[in-house]
């Protein structure tokens, strides 16, 4: 095995030492290397090595066709699988033209901001354990398992969900699925107001993490930072306000910001956007009521799978389901670009189309990857203890890292 | 949507770089162009120093491989003018064979990682990167996997046999 | 009646102040009981992990609380997610480092043949660099399929000898592996 040791650790008169902190070290949540050369505990260099899960997606898209890419993306955030699935379909949609209808959207926004609340709760959990609270995550992970189950209601999956079509859902919301989601929207923020009486003015939790790692607007934009770690350092970019997909314009939310950039700050970030999420759903649960209940995909027979049973008894059925299944219906000749607001900052998808069955180009732009990067060189000079807890606020994703 | 129009961004473009950026398209509204390797610093200075245009996030760099054609590689940027709210992409085509680029580090630090995984996907060679190599594949792969050229699958596999999967 | 429950004895020989059973049984019956795994979570399936260890599946019910993120403490390897071609010689790393009798469990598609990813950077299933003893399916498996698998080893280490890792048989299949 290569690795990339940097470092020359020959000098008996060194007062510096050299630690290999991971690919599998218990204390980063995945596989992310970084050796890293110490001086007592103190960080002075460190190089990061990455793509120990890389999976060859983009080359993988390139022999796939237009409905089977959605699996594929559910495996870049597997902590919030329908926010990817969702910005897919929406960059196909843009590609061909599709207007879905307000009921969609509105479904959409539901299971999109359920997601962004799952990841979140993963990543503040997580934040407690490396603090030294392993209580919260414990709370807090059991209200994940319920946000699981209500996917389960819609789509039959826990974690790799691949929620819907192009073009809509592949079923309707149940009226179970309804009551889960109005169950969790009634539980869930008591128990998200215990976590905030645990954590926010904690003095373990506050000395552990105020003014680590703490970052400025300039130096997180030259990063090309996005999400909520963006956010903490006072820049207000989210693609739910600056580009509106899915009729997020017609929703009343804030976007929290925070000061200087650092743990503390990303954490309080990522607690107010689960408020925000809560109440983008609830206001999402109350438009749909005034919506008709039956629509739940445009009316894009050329584009969207019909169910099976129709396709077995049904001739037009039949001949749309070979139609998109064999790539026979032309696609228009050009390039897109659609983002999302994921729950790790701007998702992006690139896509370029020659007409073809599958994409000529698809490229990911992936939040986890592009924030990863300045992680070595902000860990200068900072604890070993510090680094730690810096990179599980950063809420670093290997699937998405590594694509 | 953004605060100025593609219309107005172009012809600032043009007053500065008027012979050199060429094949404007607006596909969904995103403003397109392409220019060279000669300009492409010089240009993404401008629109990054630009007191009123401000493109100060750089969203993504990526390639794309079209074999076919006299220049195979394209290399493209995405940035985005946070203030404005506006994104331009800026293409540039390169020769096979030639694949050499300026990199874009000096402008902003995140173009870093984004033209190693270019150089490790496509094998474009960034001049004046501080750092260029592969990120993602291991360091002993002797070729670039995204170009089309290059099989999904591993072709050193002896366990897959064509009889089972029909072909 | 005490409401703690433990487990039923081996079979063996009871008498009035003793019981009699052969040591395989003792030892397997106290080692699967007392298994400690080692997560080697890469990706997807690592998350469902977490679920499983986390207050609503609890796998610490089957006496794997403490989990050794030290391989060689470890009893049970614990493969959850893709391994990359560059994964694949620090996974065999952090098998060569754990001490007999050591168990190891393919969780998930990935990890057991490559899934969907039949691509040129990832293994196509950890049993080419290392002997895998249960193979989870699912893409990632419910947490009830990982306890599934978990219950699947510690039936093996219920009912393996011995002397098992001793025989030639045994060598064999680690020699195919080019381990010693």
């Amino acid at each position: 095995m290569k690795n990339h040791l940097v470092f020359d650790d020959n000098d008996p008169q060194s007062e510096l030492s050299t630690l290999n902190l991971g690919p599998t070290h218990p204390a980063t949540h995945g596989v992310f290397q970084n050796v890293l050369q110490l001086d007592g505990e103190r960080i002075v260099s460190g190089v990061s090595t990455i793509g120990y899960i890389h999976r060859a997606f983009e080359k993988i898209a390139e022999h796939r066709p237009f409905y089977q890419i959605t699996p594929l993306t559910d495996r870049l955030n597997y902590c919030s699988s329908p926010i990817n699935n969702m910005g897919w379909h929406m960059t196909a949609e843009k590609l061909l033209g599709i207007t879905t209808p307000k009921r969609v959207d509105y479904m959409r926004v539901i299971i999109m901001e359920l997601a962004r609340i799952a990841d979140h709760i993963v990543c503040n959990g997580v934040l407690g354990v490396d603090t030294g609270a392993f209580t919260g995550f414990l709370y807090m992970m059991k209200y994940r398992e319920h946000i699981y189950e209500i996917y389960e209601e819609i789509c039959g999956s826990r974690l790799t969900t691949n929620i819907g079509r192009i073009g809509g859902f592949e079923r309707n919301f149940n009226t179970i699925a309804f009551d889960k989601i109005r169950k969790f929207l009634n539980d869930f923020p008591s128990v998200l107001k215990e976590s905030e009486a645990l954590f926010n003015r904690n003095r373990i939790f506050m000395d552990r993490t105020r003014d680590v790692a703490a970052v400025t607007a300039e130096q997180a934009l030259s990063y090309s930072w996005s999400g909520p770690i963006l956010r903490a350092t006072g820049v207000d970019y989210d693609v739910r306000v600056m580009e509106p997909y899915s009729s997020y314009d017609e929703f009343d939310f804030e976007v929290p910001v925070g000061v200087n950039g650092d743990v503390y700050n990303r954490f309080l970030v990522r607690n107010e956007e689960m408020w925000q999420s809560m109440r983008l759903i609830e206001q999402a649960l109350g438009k749909i009521e005034k919506e008709s209940s039956e629509i739940f995909h445009a009316d894009v027979p050329e584009f969207y799978l019909p169910p099976k049973e129709e396709v077995y008894n049904n001739m037009e059925a039949l001949i749309y389901h070979f139609k998109i299944v064999m790539g026979e219906i032309d696609t228009p000749k050009t390039e897109v670009y659609h983002a999302v607001e994921g729950a790790n900052g701007e998702l992006g998808f690139y896509l370029v189309n020659d007409g073809g069955r599958s994409p000529y180009r698809l490229h990911f732009r992936r939040p986890s990857f592009i924030n990863y990067q300045m992680y070595a060189p902000m860990s200068r000079g900072m604890l070993l203890s510090d680094a730690i807890i810096n990179m599980s606020s950063l809420n670093i994703i290997a699937g998405e890292l590594d694509a | 949507m953004g605060k100025i129009s593609n219309e107005e961004l172009l012809n600032s473009i043009k007053a500065k770089f008027e012979s050199e950026v060429s094949n404007v398209t607006e596909p969904f509204g995103l403003l397109t162009l392409e220019t060279s390797r000669d300009n492409i610093i010089d240009l993404l200075t401008f629109l990054k120093t630009d007191e009123k245009l401000q493109f100060i996030y750089l969203t993504d760099i990526t390639a794309i491989h079209y074999p076919e054609s006299d220049k195979q590689i394209g290399v493209i940027y995405h940035i985005h003018s946070l203030v404005n709210n506006v994104r331009v992409r800026i293409k540039v085509f390169l020769a096979d064979g030639d694949v050499h680029l300026p990199t874009a580090t000096g402008l902003w630090n995140g173009a870093n990682w984004m033209e190693r995984e270019t150089y490790d996907f496509f094998g474009v060679v960034f001049d004046g990167h501080p750092d260029l190599r592969r990120i993602l594949n291991v360091d002993d792969l002797t070729v670039f996997p995204m170009r089309k050229e290059y099989p999904l699958e591993d072709p050193n596999r002896v366990d897959k046999h064509d009889f089972f999967f029909g072909r | 009646m005490s409401e703690i429950q433990i487990v039923e004895a081996p079979p063996g020989i009871e008498g009035s102040g003793f019981f009699a059973t052969s040591l395989d049984k003792a030892v397997g019956l106290a080692r699967s009981y007392s298994l400690w795994p080692l997560p080697f979570a890469t990706s997807c399936c690592g998350i469902e992990f977490m679920a499983t260890m986390g207050s609503h599946y609890d796998l610490a019910r089957f006496g794997a609380e403490r989990l050794s993120f030290s391989p060689r403490q470890a009893d049970l390897l614990m493969v959850m997610g893709t391994i990359s071609k560059k994964m694949g010689p620090v996974l065999r790393q952090v098998y060569l480092q754990m001490a007999e009798p050591r168990w190891v469990m393919a969780v998930g598609a990935c990890a057991s043949s490559g899934g969907i990813f039949d691509t040129y950077s990832v293994l196509q299933g950890i049993d080419e660099v290392i002997p895998v003893d249960v193979y989870v399916p699912g893409c990632p498996p419910r947490p009830e399929a990982i306890i599934d698998g978990f219950i699947q080893i510690q039936k093996l280490v219920q009912t393996e000898s011995l002397r098992r890792r001793s025989t030639p048989e045994y060598q064999k299949l680690l020699a195919s592996y080019g381990i010693q």
